[in-house]
């Protein structure tokens, strides 16, 4: 049998169903470290490409015969090179992943999180890097939350519903990912908000989110509150009175970290504040949706990242730090690595350079590691 | 860097580069050292890993107008 295609689409459909999957990652050791498609059910092994070139006899007793093998790889051209050797060894089910790693990265999966006037609250999970982004529809018309850069995914899947999408919003200037924000608001002649306090440095036009400024959309309304801490400018964006878009101050499993601008000890008041006062007196009922999430076992069944406010307060440990020089030690001492490239990501994000296409995906490759653990 | 033999796979992706060092690497001696010239990114980290594996030593690598090179002494 020949060696087959598999789009990232459809490992994405697997990742979420919690359908076996047998990955045989052949990028190097490192890389693979770093990063690697994770799952409940999945199983993967590292052998870099380089140790196969001559044969791969010796990995054939240590591969599944009864199970779909996907080969994987940095792009797709080392995973067809073994995935042919594979299969001219007998195998017959392999695949390679098309487009590698570097297509995975750049994945969105739609997820519905629920109803709203009129319309509709998407989350566009991107399983590759763990970023979360929304588009909110009511009434044909349509706002984004924190864009990824392949804006494609939005302006699609507003299209094919007949939306149109009159605004998007950062909810800070960030670091792991390069936005795709003002791109779209651009290409759809809509506004794009980012909070004034991040945008000292932004080289382009923007509208300041701030709080007070309700936006509506069809029936539904945004409605921005400050909450810094991750950033100066972290502004958080109550929908419909009901969901709660944190941004990268509160996730599921864990809270913002406060020194991607190189100012933690500064915002490390700020980050305290927003959780322990400004979120505590909200409603415990509003559903959190994060930019972020860190571990693959914070989907739910449909692949949906959210928790309930109040339930939060009860298991969050990062909400959870009575005296506030252990949380100060928490957010500033032993923080993971910075993210890939995090310093031209935020210059891209402000338009002090405009790297190309090739240099961006490089640049975003790796986790998001945006929590502090 | 003096280089006993140099290798050109620019142009070539991933594995291409790999697998026409370690080609060009059986044909040499002990302590001689091959000059790889590469443009896929993907190579720089590769290549390390690759000569870390094999016990060869990655004397040298460097970066001009988007091309790589390498500079590999043979175990």
């Amino acid at each position: 049998m020949a060696l087959k295609q598999k789009q990232a689409s459809e490992v994405a459909t697997k990742v979420i169903n919690q359908d076996e999957l047998f990955i045989l990652d052949v990028r190097n050791e490192e890389a693979y470290g770093d990063w690697k498609i994770e799952g409940a059910s999945v199983t993967s092994m590292n052998v870099p490409y380089f140790d196969l070139i001559d044969g791969v006899e010796e990995i054939l007793p240590k591969l599944p015969r009864d199970k779909e093998i996907l080969v994987v790889c940095a792009k797709e051209g080392s995973s067809i090179f073994v995935g042919e050797e594979l299969v001219e060894a007998g195998l017959e089910n392999v695949s390679y992943l098309s487009g590698g790693m570097k297509a995975w990265s750049e994945h969105l999966e739609p997820v519905k999180v629920g109803d709203l006037p009129g319309g509709a609250l998407y989350q566009f999970v991107r399983l590759g890097k763990g970023c979360l982004s929304y588009l909110i529809e009511s009434n044909g018309e349509a706002a984004v939350v924190d864009a990824n850069r392949m804006i494609e995914n939005y302006s699609s899947f507003a299209e094919n519903k007949g939306l149109t999408i009159k605004a998007t919003f950062d909810t800070h200037l960030h670091a792991d990912h390069i936005s795709g924000g003002k791109t779209l608001a651009d290409q759809v002649n809509g506004m794009y908000y980012l909070p004034e306090e991040d945008a000292g440095e932004v080289t382009f036009d923007y509208t300041a989110l701030k709080e007070g400024s309700t936006v509506t959309v069809g029936e539904v309304t945004i409605e921005p509150i400050y909450s810094p801490g991750h950033t100066i400018g972290s502004t958080s964006l109550m929908v419909h009175d009901a969901y709660l878009l944190t941004g990268d101050i509160l996730f599921v499993e864990s809270i913002g970290r406060p020194d991607l601008a190189g100012k933690a000890e500064d915002w490390v008041q700020d980050l305290r504040t927003t959780l322990y006062n400004r979120y505590k007196e909200m409603a415990g009922e509003l559903v959190v949706l994060p930019a972020h999430f860190s571990k693959m076992a914070e989907l739910d069944e449909k692949g949906l990242v959210s928790a309930k406010l109040q339930d939060l307060y009860q298991k969050n440990d990062g909400l959870n730090v009575e005296k506030e020089e252990d949380f100060r030690k928490m957010v500033t001492e032993n923080l993971p690595p910075q993210p890939n490239a995090y310093q031209e990501i935020r210059e891209t994000n402000m338009g002090k350079i405009n790297p190309d296409e090739e240099t961006k995906r490089e640049m975003e490759i790796g986790p998001n590691r945006c929590a502090v653990n | 860097m003096d280089a006993q033999k140099t290798l050109d796979t620019k142009g070539l992706a991933c594995p291409m580069p790999i697998v026409k060092t370690k080609k060009a690497m059986k044909d040499m001696e002990s302590g001689e050292v091959l000059e790889v010239q590469a443009t896929d990114k993907g190579a720089q980290s590769d290549l390390a890993a690759w000569a870390k594996s094999g016990g060869h030593e990655l004397m040298k690598s460097e970066e001009t107008d988007g091309v790589f090179y390498f500079w590999i002494k043979k175990a």
